[in-house]
């Protein structure tokens, strides 16, 4: 009876760790679920159905949540979901939901918007992709939204409102303060372009918030973030590292 | 035993009571006789500004002109970015007794407040107090009398028959127009421009060539009419139509026929293209200045962004396209009697323990209604001041004559718009306040977003359709509650209070156990005697 209480024991525990180690295939969908590829083709304005993993989340706000999400290939913003603050609560990093809404573009920005979703078994943290390459060439837009690194930039002046030269600015053009969002401007290959360390997804107590309000003119950085679009690339900044 | 028991419960009783009479807020204020000039007091002001560094500075140098002149005053800044997010805060605060010393907000924003007794402090009496009110003899600053406010203005910050806010900066909605394309397309704009003219233009807009480019603007993007905000189309529109809105009181008129026709109208055009929303597209402006779009309505104090030479803009410069900006009133359904709404931010003093406190707060308020703070602000954006002290000042005149001088601080556009309101001040109006008047607000541009929204989306909108909505926004916006509960009634202030809940427990406790005292020592009694 031992033998086989051992034996019994030791079967469940390979059966687990099988299971455990059984990798969730972030590209896989379930039926009527659209790949990225159909979701990328539709039409603005068209109903669409994706499986994604939640990546971030902005803070939640009057019964409303903007969330990251991604998939396998591709990203996808939901805008706006309606969601009650114990539900916010269980959209961790990784949590796999299936989402219904309408594809929509505000200043170049895609996103889904009245959306509803469900929780899905299954998680998956995407890894950075790197895309500083791609900076000022028309690629980039295809990784709209994906959580991404840029390696190498250097941090350029930015002008308040005085005319001074700045590294950063609260608000796009300084009229802000601590705890808005902090804009900073990065130089690769000749080109200048506007990032964000955005203040409902990483508020002032954030470490990334921090560096940003340290950034000095020169320096180089290394940078992860979401590749979101507002007339042009404009991307959510969460952690910078000064080299 | 028993003794010690009945003490305890008196004790309880008399801490409840005490709970109860600490929960009854402020009294209500009444003006000192004298200001105390040697007692430190520190004020809070809370402000949004429209991301404008220069309106941020105006508020700074505000302040400390004001702390120069009363030197035992601190007034401490809290900025934010929108009137939602102040009016939250408030409400928050109203339940803790930290509501800011000075607000600047909306008198939607302040009805609400107003369900908390004593809450906002009214300003019947001490605006004509003869020392410290309008034009006081005891001021150390020239404030405007009250009959030198623009009386207009002044009527919109009175409701339940009380003034409870002075107005602040004022502004209305305008039509910039792409004047080059209109003329372009064989159509000339007229002084007032008929709602059925944008959507004529609109249409004609939309036609395309060969190459699929549209032929207007030889671009792949066109959206002919952008509204910024649809509740202020949906009201004006109503407005313009006479048709029922609201009753002073709250009695909520706007699902009606008219206002289906309207959505009818919006609907059509929404499925053809012609028009869309700030919410759906972008910044109307943004699609102006990059030649996609003709008739862009966004406030006057958005005029800064609007035009091929706008001082500011969110799209880089090889988006811009040349052409001619045109300002217009809005358009209307009859031109000979147009209508426009009058908006802007008001300023409002909260009450408080302290009458220094207070009066201390109402110096503020009047300071920020003096010539310098009221012209600095206004040549910020498309606003006009709202004193006809400060709108008769040379410095004023003179900056209104320097139009199109330069690109910034005489920007045309926006001084074209500011005199578009000053012009036509005698024909703006505002919606009635009261407790869910911003929530009726919400739900009349909500139907305009629903419509178009579906259009795009090409679902069907008929009756059916209509009768859904209307009841579907009536819900969500819980006016279906509004018809039987009139001002300070509504709880739209949400859940209880921490403070409040305890002590409705403690209460309820009191009499559980004073019964249960009861029963027993009866009980014991009638066991005793038998």
């Amino acid at each position: 009876m031992k033998k086989f209480l051992a034996v019994a024991l030791v079967v469940m525990m390979v059966l687990s760790f099988a299971a455990c180690s059984a990798k969730e295939d972030p590209k896989k969908k379930s039926k009527g679920v659209m790949t990225y590829a159909e979701y990328d083709a539709a039409a603005i304005d068209t109903e669409v159905v994706v499986e994604t993993y939640v990546q971030a989340k902005q803070s939640w706000w009057e019964n409303k949540a903007t969330i990251y999400t991604q998939d396998g290939d591709g990203a996808y913003f939901i805008y706006e979901l309606p969601i009650s603050e114990e539900d916010f609560k269980k959209l961790e990093p990784g949590t796999k939901i299936k989402v219904t809404g309408y594809k929509s573009e505000w200043s170049g920005e895609v996103e889904i918007t009245d959306a509803k979703f469900e929780i899905e078994k299954g998680t998956w943290i995407a890894p950075a992709t790197d895309v500083t390459a791609l900076l000022g060439t028309d690629e980039l837009v295809k990784k709209q939204n994906m959580f991404v690194e840029f390696k190498g930039l250097t941090i350029a002046p930015s002008k308040d409102a005085d005319g001074n030269e700045v590294p950063f600015l609260y608000k796009w053009d300084g009229s802000g303060q601590e705890g808005d969002d902090v804009y900073f401007n990065v130089s690769y290959n000749g080109n200048t372009f506007q990032f964000l360390v955005e203040s409902y997804l990483c508020g002032k107590d954030t470490d990334v918030y921090k560096a940003a309000q340290n950034l000095k003119v020169g320096d180089t950085v290394d940078m992860t973030g979401f590749l979101y679009w507002y007339e042009g690339v404009n991307p959510h900044i969460t952690s910078i590292t000064v080299k | 035993m028993r003794k010690a028991f009945s003490l305890f419960l008196v004790l309880i009783f008399v801490l409840a009571l005490a709970g109860c009479h600490g929960s009854k807020g402020s009294e209500p204020f009444v003006m000192p006789e004298e200001q105390d000039l040697d007692k430190k007091i520190e004020i809070s002001f809370w402000a949004k500004n429209d991301t404008n560094k220069t309106q941020t500075r105006i508020y700074e140098k505000a302040i400390s002109d004001f702390e120069a002149l009363y030197p035992n005053i601190k007034v401490n800044l809290r900025l934010y970015t929108d009137y939602g997010r102040i009016y939250n805060d408030v409400i928050t605060n109203i339940a803790t007794k930290t509501t800011p010393n000075v607000c600047i907000t909306y008198p939607d924003h302040i009805a609400t407040y107003l369900t908390g007794a004593n809450v906002v402090v009214p300003l019947d009496d001490i605006m004509t107090d003869e020392r410290y009110g309008l034009g006081g003899s005891a001021l150390r600053f020239d404030s405007p009398r009250k009959d030198e406010i623009v009386q207009k203005f002044l009527n919109e910050c009175s409701f339940e028959g009380h003034y409870y806010a002075l107005p602040y900066m004022r502004s209305t909605e305008c039509l910039y127009i792409n004047k080059t394309y209109v003329e372009k397309m064989g159509y000339e704009i007229p002084d007032i421009v008929t709602w059925d003219f944008v959507w004529e233009v609109s249409e004609k807009a939309l036609e395309k060539g060969e190459d699929g480019l549209y032929k207007v603007n030889g671009q792949n993007i066109m959206i002919p009419f952008i509204y910024k905000s649809t509740d202020n189309m949906m009201i004006q529109m109503i407005k313009q139509k006479e048709s029922g809105y609201s009753t002073e009181d709250g009695q909520i008129e706007i699902f009606n026929d008219t206002t289906k026709e309207l959505l009818y109208t919006v609907s059509e055009h929404a499925r053809t293209g012609a028009f869309s929303t700030f919410k759906i597209s972008s910044y109307p402006g943004n699609f102006l200045n990059a030649g996609q779009c003709i008739f862009a309505v966004d406030s006057t104090a958005g005029a800064t962004w609007i035009g091929t030479h706008a001082p500011n803009s969110d799209i880089s410069p090889d988006k811009f396209r040349e052409f001619e900006t045109e300002v217009r009133l809005i358009p209307q359904f009859d031109p000979s009697d147009p209508k426009m709404i009058s908006q802007g931010p008001s300023v409002c003093i909260f009450n408080k323990d302290d009458d220094q406190e207070v009066l201390a707060s109402w110096l503020f308020m009047q300071f920020l209604l003096t010539n310098e703070v009221q012209t600095a602000y206004a040549e910020t954006e498309g606003y006009i001041p709202v004193t006809l002290k400060a709108q008769e000042s040379p410095e004023y005149r003179e900056y209104i004559e320097a139009a199109g001088t330069d690109d910034a601080l005489h920007y045309d556009v926006k001084i074209k718009a500011s005199n578009l309101l000053r012009e036509n001040t005698d024909r703006t109006f505002v919606t009635p306040v009261f407790n869910g008047s911003a929530s009726l607000r919400d739900a009349a541009g909500q139907m305009i977003e629903n419509v178009t929204k579906s259009e795009r989306r090409k679902e069907k909108v008929d009756e059916a359709y209509m009768e859904k909505l209307f009841k579907d926004v009536n819900s969500l916006y819980r006016l279906d509650q509004r018809n039987t509960a009139k001002m300070g009634e509504k709880s739209e202030l949400g859940k209880l209070p921490e403070g409040s809940v305890i002590l409705i427990t403690a209460l309820i406790a009191i009499w559980v156990l004073l019964i249960a005292y009861f029963v027993y020592d009866r009980v014991k009694n009638r066991n005793g005697n038998g």
